[in-house]
């Protein structure tokens, strides 16, 4: 973080959960899932929504190989960015650990957080199994 | 209710202008726009205006009254924000301002400042229209975006890189006579096919240009033209908007853009006409797939049939349902927040017969414009018609 004042409360803590392989989500009464800081189910509206722990394995939904990047990831090119789907919940990350010419729709993966080439900034990113 | 009627159109050329400010460019066009109309600015009651990162590029907030000053009218200003439709929700607002008969004249507009950003740093403004924490800090562009959606098309409907590169051919080819456009230039598929990989399997000539411009438009009351004696013969007889969850990781489908499926409907039904009554289109093409969801989007094709619409030759100058005869966002060019009008001037010019390409629309009555921001988390169609000046 460029300014160690600055803290986004529910994402921070998401990613600290997340780094120590205690992931979760949020869920509601009708099972639909979302991801912090949210006080409404944005599917439903419901108000009826908890932490739930994400399940440990998910499944890469689509991706893309991205080249021409903003500056705080110039020095990460090319790199794989996958909506990657872990049962109720579909999380946006980076596929880390493969050429990305090997990442494919299907893959299955687990979620950490690491640090761009670029800037050292934390990012989701998710590990083929 | 009153009828809305476009009174005159304002447009600059669209490119890279790195020394022009935006109170520069909005002048140009707020000036044109008046001229055009022939209504005096004294009698503008208000400005209505689109910016989206005019706090980035010139570190400049409260453009309203900037821009209102800009065009010399003494008259109160806001400035509407909504990504790539930054302008399209400001038209929007107009209309509905002289429908309710709150205002006989306003101006509506939006200006974009970019190309003094450099690439990348237009590249980084752009991503904020996305989801901050949950998907720029992973690293998604806003071609990264489109590109994940052209993927889940592609594995949804089918089509590939050479469907998409028709489309970004037609557009170049459509701006050819557009003096106005960033591209006067025709290009072909091994060019696009052929260019740099952006985010894959998106290259640069499936991406639209960055660009600075700024677009004008004066709406007047059914009552104020006829008083008047305004040659007003394009009235916007239909408006819609429709919005969905930010992060595209969210939604329940990845090659569909369900908020302009809303727009549509409610603009329509508001002009009380159909997709087959629509003789022209100018849609949101900010990269060649976002072309193929709006036609679907609208209904002008059928879903998973708006990949192959150009290439069948349908949506081109001689086709069925000519769409982006200005160039489109590829080959016009994107200044964001001016886009949404900009589309109004074209359609407008186009239906009353002085557009470089109505030619190829001669007896066009009714034409649709569609402005979408960010990734479709906000849409905005209008129906343009031609009925009596």
């Amino acid at each position: 973080m460029s300014d160690d004042e600055a803290v986004d409360a529910g994402y921070d803590e998401w990613l600290d959960a997340v780094t120590d392989g205690e992931g979760y989500y949020l869920l509601c009464e009708n099972d639909h899932g979302s991801l912090p800081p949210r006080r409404v189910c944005p599917h439903c509206g419901s108000l009826d929504i908890e932490e739930t722990p994400l399940p440990e394995r998910g499944e890469v939904e689509t991706f893309t190989v991205t080249h021409v990047a903003t500056p705080n990831f110039t020095e990460d090119t090319p790199y794989a960015v996958a909506i990657a789907r872990f049962d109720d919940v579909a999380v946006t990350g980076q596929v880390r650990g493969v050429d990305v010419e090997d990442v494919a729709v299907g893959m299955q993966v687990t979620i950490d957080v690491d640090e761009t080439a670029t800037t050292g900034e934390d990012l989701v990113v998710f590990h083929a199994t | 209710m009153s009828g809305v009627r476009v009174a005159g159109v304002g447009l600059t050329a669209f490119g890279a202008s790195p020394e022009r400010t935006g109170r520069d460019l909005f002048a140009e066009a707020g000036c044109d726009a008046l001229a055009d109309a022939g209504v005096d600015r004294d009698d503008v009651e208000a400005l209505l205006y689109g910016n989206f990162m005019g706090e980035l590029a010139e570190h400049q907030g409260h453009q309203g009254p900037l821009m209102a000053e800009a065009v010399g009218l003494d008259a109160p200003a806001t400035r509407f924000e909504a990504a790539c439709a930054s302008s399209g929700v400001a038209v929007r607002e107009g209309v509905k301002r002289v429908r309710n008969g709150e205002s006989d004249v306003l101006m509506v507009g939006g200006a974009e400042r970019m190309t003094n950003l450099g690439t990348a740093g237009a590249t980084e403004a752009l991503a904020i229209a996305a989801d901050d924490l949950w998907e720029v800090r992973a690293g998604m562009t806003f071609p990264g975006a489109y590109a994940l959606m052209a993927q889940a098309y592609f594995a949804e409907y089918g089509g590939s890189r050479e469907d998409l590169a028709e489309i970004a051919v037609k557009n170049h080819d459509n701006a050819l006579e557009n003096e106005k456009a960033q591209y006067q230039r025709a290009i072909d598929v091994e060019t696009v096919l052929d260019a740099p990989m952006v985010s894959e399997p998106l290259g640069l000539y499936d991406s639209c240009p960055i660009s600075d411009g700024a677009a004008a438009v004066v709406l007047v009351s059914d009552e104020f033209a006829a008083e008047h004696d305004l040659d007003a013969s394009v009235a916007i007889t239909g408006t819609g908007q429709g919005g969905d969850l930010m992060a595209l990781h969210d939604r329940e489908h990845l090659a569909r853009s369900p908020a302009a499926d809303e727009a549509a409907e409610e603009a329509y039904a508001d002009a009380g006409v159909t997709p087959a009554d629509v003789e022209v289109a100018e849609v949101h093409d900010c990269f060649t797939i976002a072309e193929v969801l709006a036609l679907e989007s609208l209904g002008l094709c059928e879903v998973g049939e708006g990949i192959t619409a150009a290439a069948d030759g349908r949506t081109t100058s001689d086709g069925e349902m000519p769409v982006n005869l200005s160039g489109g966002l590829k080959a016009k060019g994107h200044p964001v927040g001016a886009t949404g009008a900009s589309q109004i001037c074209e359609l407008t010019t186009l239906l009353r017969g002085d557009h470089p390409n109505s030619d190829v629309v001669p007896d066009a009555k009714c034409g649709l414009a569609h402005n979408a921001g960010g990734t479709v988390a906000s849409a905005v169609v209008h129906i343009l018609e031609e009925v009596d000046a």
